[in-house]
């Protein structure tokens, strides 16, 4: 099986991937364990920390159920505070459960481009979070992939499993050294929810201005299943591209995507969710809060109803504060029965000229008006989502708010 | 407290105001009316300084300063506000964080709203799906913890049921401050079609504006009833 995919991904080296620029893989160093690494006793550093803290981790963990920690190619952290979660690096549970196999690729297709078969050819760890049968965890767990190295390729390969009525709650934190000029992070992630159980997992990136970033999810969610994606990207990053696919196969099942996005000038951001509705009754829900203070965004989404009785709605809103920024907003909707009920709603511009007046004629200057606009056009409450992880969003949007107006 | 002088104005190149005289002493309250697309809303909204209405010839001066030239919050600052026809609805920007940022005196917006009837809309989005009535009760409660100094109100009226009428009415009123035993030091400037207006607050004068003109100074009272008669086309005629 695993001679298989190793030849897949060997013939999917060159290919590259349908939408964002393509990314020269061979400009970047690999790291390996074998190599002697000048950075293995070198510790967190103050600046290090502050990054850390800015993506949404806790550095002790203390009020977490559990914390993985992984720094280039290597694991920092790795625990489980809570019976019933499990959280291990991926190598390990592959390692430990061979049933494992079964799932491994599953959700993403190793040979779907260059990026998805470097992972596979190089691969370099990641996490894996399971909760197991029954066992909701409702403490959210934290996981951060942080990139130290300059001129490195970070490949992760990330599963996570909510088992059959469990209940998880991930925040993700990710990340560059602020020394870091360029590199390219590359993650893979699947995940896995079982019947009745519920996932969320919050997304919070913090990369630099010379990084590429080239996430490659997969989401299959079983009857009565819900898994909720809050993604936030605000601060300089070169080139993200990501548009994840989630599969809803048993009926009942829910998805639903919010991320808030921010392309500062020199920035390009082509992000977006599929959702293939497979099985009836099911539900999706994308929402898309954008904003380019200069930089280029696509905000894609796509709905494919493939059974009657599915529900779904896409929702792209685009603000553009300069005039040098594009957003671009691709709504798709594909129906393949008559009894789906699908929507969408897309809207880019600017502030309207109107609204800033009205709330300065209440005595805010222009710019306090702008930003008070601009807070409650991101300001997009996560239904189902833990306070405390909604809490770590709306600092997140708060701190660059300073910078962006 | 407020004095127009040859009042010029253009909006996407249609001129709207054509030499507009108008002044308001210091503790009077006129009434404007006239028909649809006179350029009544566009007199307010000139007055308030949105840069959509272009001043081409002529002076707004407020409090003996010559406010022609400075930005909205200045405006508003020096004691200018405004209830509007048809204020825009903002998303994400909930209800209470704009009284809040009227709320100069620091007045409990909770009470205020509990008296009003409108404590459900303050954590709703601003004017987001809220029904006309609920509208013009906002403005007139942002107004109400505003305090300015010159009122102006367009059509508070209209669309504001029976009931609610008579309670926007003593609001209006308390805006005002018509107190018959000691003199007021608000001025107001406020548009009416139906005059309802009329019973609720002490008017001075009333005048009309017939295509960007002032036209028929005089008792306000006396005025909606010619207006009532006679239409708008007596106005014309009408040299006062
Ligand atoms: N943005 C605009 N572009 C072009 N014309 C405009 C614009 N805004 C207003 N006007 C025109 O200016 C004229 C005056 O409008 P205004 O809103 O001041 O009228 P009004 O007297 O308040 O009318 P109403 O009683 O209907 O509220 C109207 O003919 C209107 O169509
Ligand atoms: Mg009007």
């Amino acid at each position: 099986m695993s001679e298989v995919r190793k030849t897949r991904a060997e013939q999917a080296k060159e290919k590259k991937a349908a939408f964002g620029s393509d990314v020269d893989l061979l400009k970047y160093q690999l790291l390996s364990n074998h190599q002697s690494d000048p950075l293995e006793l070198d510790p967190l550093t103050n600046e290090d920390r502050v990054k850390i803290i800015q993506s949404g981790i806790d550095l002790d963990g203390q009020d977490k159920a559990g914390t993985f920690f992984q720094t280039d190619h290597r694991i920092v952290h790795c625990s489980a505070k809570q019976p019933g979660l499990e959280v291990l690096p991926t190598a390990q549970a592959l390692a430990e459960y061979p049933w494992l196999e079964e799932l491994y690729w599953q959700a993403v297709p190793v040979d779907a481009d260059k990026y998805t078969a470097q992972a596979e050819l190089h691969f370099q760890n990641g996490y894996f979070i399971r909760a197991l049968e029954g066992q909701r965890v409702t403490t959210p767990i934290q996981a951060c992939l942080y990139m130290k190295h300059d001129n490195t390729a970070q490949n992760v390969h990330n599963i996570v499993i909510a088992e059959e009525g469990s209940e998880l709650n991930i925040i993700t934190g990710c990340a560059t050294a602020p020394s870091l000029q360029s590199g390219i992070h590359i993650g893979i992630s699947e995940f896995y929810v079982k019947r009745g159980a519920k996932l969320s997992f919050t997304m919070i990136h913090d990369w630099a201005e010379e990084v590429m970033v080239r996430p490659r999810s997969g989401i299959i969610v079983e009857e009565d299943g819900l898994f909720l994606s809050n993604y936030v990207s605000l601060r300089p990053v070169r080139s993200l591209q990501m548009y994840p696919t989630t599969r809803l196969i048993g009926s009942g099942a829910v998805a639903r995507f919010h991320s808030i996005l921010l392309a500062p000038p020199g920035c390009e951001l082509d992000t977006g969710a599929r959702v293939v509705l497979e099985a009836s009754h099911t539900r999706a829900e994308i929402v898309s809060r954008t904003i380019t203070t200069g930089g280029v965004i696509k905000a894609r989404g796509h709905l494919v109803g493939l059974k009657p009785n599915v529900k779904a709605h896409l929702e792209c809103h685009g603000l553009i504060l300069a005039d040098e920024g594009i957003i671009h907003a691709i709504p798709e909707l594909e129906g393949h029965k008559s009894g789906v009920e699908m929507s969408h709603e897309a809207a880019v511009g600017k502030i309207a000229e109107e609204e800033i007046e009205y709330l300065m004629a209440r005595g805010l200057t222009e710019e306090e008006a702008t930003a008070a606009i601009v807070r409650g056009f991101l300001n997009v409450q996560i239904e189902g989502l833990p306070p405390e992880l909604q809490a770590k969003v709306d600092e997140a949007i708060e701190e660059s708010e300073k910078s962006m107006l | 407290m407020l004095e127009i002088n040859d009042l010029w104005v253009d909006i996407n190149g249609k001129e709207v105001l054509k030499g507009v005289n108008l002044t308001i002493p210091a503790g009077e309250t006129h009434i404007l009316f006239g028909k649809n697309g006179s350029g009544k809303s566009s007199l307010l909204m000139t007055i308030m300084g949105f840069r959509r209405y272009k001043v081409r010839q002529g002076r707004i001066s407020f409090k003996g300063v010559d406010i022609t030239k400075l930005p909205i919050h200045e405006r508003a600052k020096m004691g200018i506000g405004m209830a509007f026809q048809r204020p825009p609805s903002i998303r994400g920007v909930k209800t209470r964080e704009v009284f809040n940022v009227c709320n100069i005196h620091s007045v409990s917006c909770d009470e205020l709203a509990d008296k009003f009837n409108f404590s459900g809309l303050l954590e709703r989005e601003l004017n987001v799906g809220f029904s006309g009535g609920e509208m013009k009760k906002s403005e007139l409660l942002q107004l109400l913890l505003q305090d300015p100094d010159l009122v102006m109100l367009d059509e508070p009226e209209s669309g504001v049921d029976l009931e609610n009428l008579q309670v926007l009415g003593k609001a209006m009123n308390k805006l005002l401050e018509k107190y018959l035993w000691r003199t007021r030091a608000k001025s107001g400037l406020v548009i009416s079609h139906l005059g309802f207006i009329l019973n609720y607050i002490e008017a001075d004068a009333g005048y009309v504006l017939l295509d960007g003109r002032i036209h028929c100074h005089g008792n306000p009272r006396e005025l909606f009833k010619g207006i009532q008669r006679h239409g708008y086309q007596e106005c014309v005629s009408c040299q006062r």
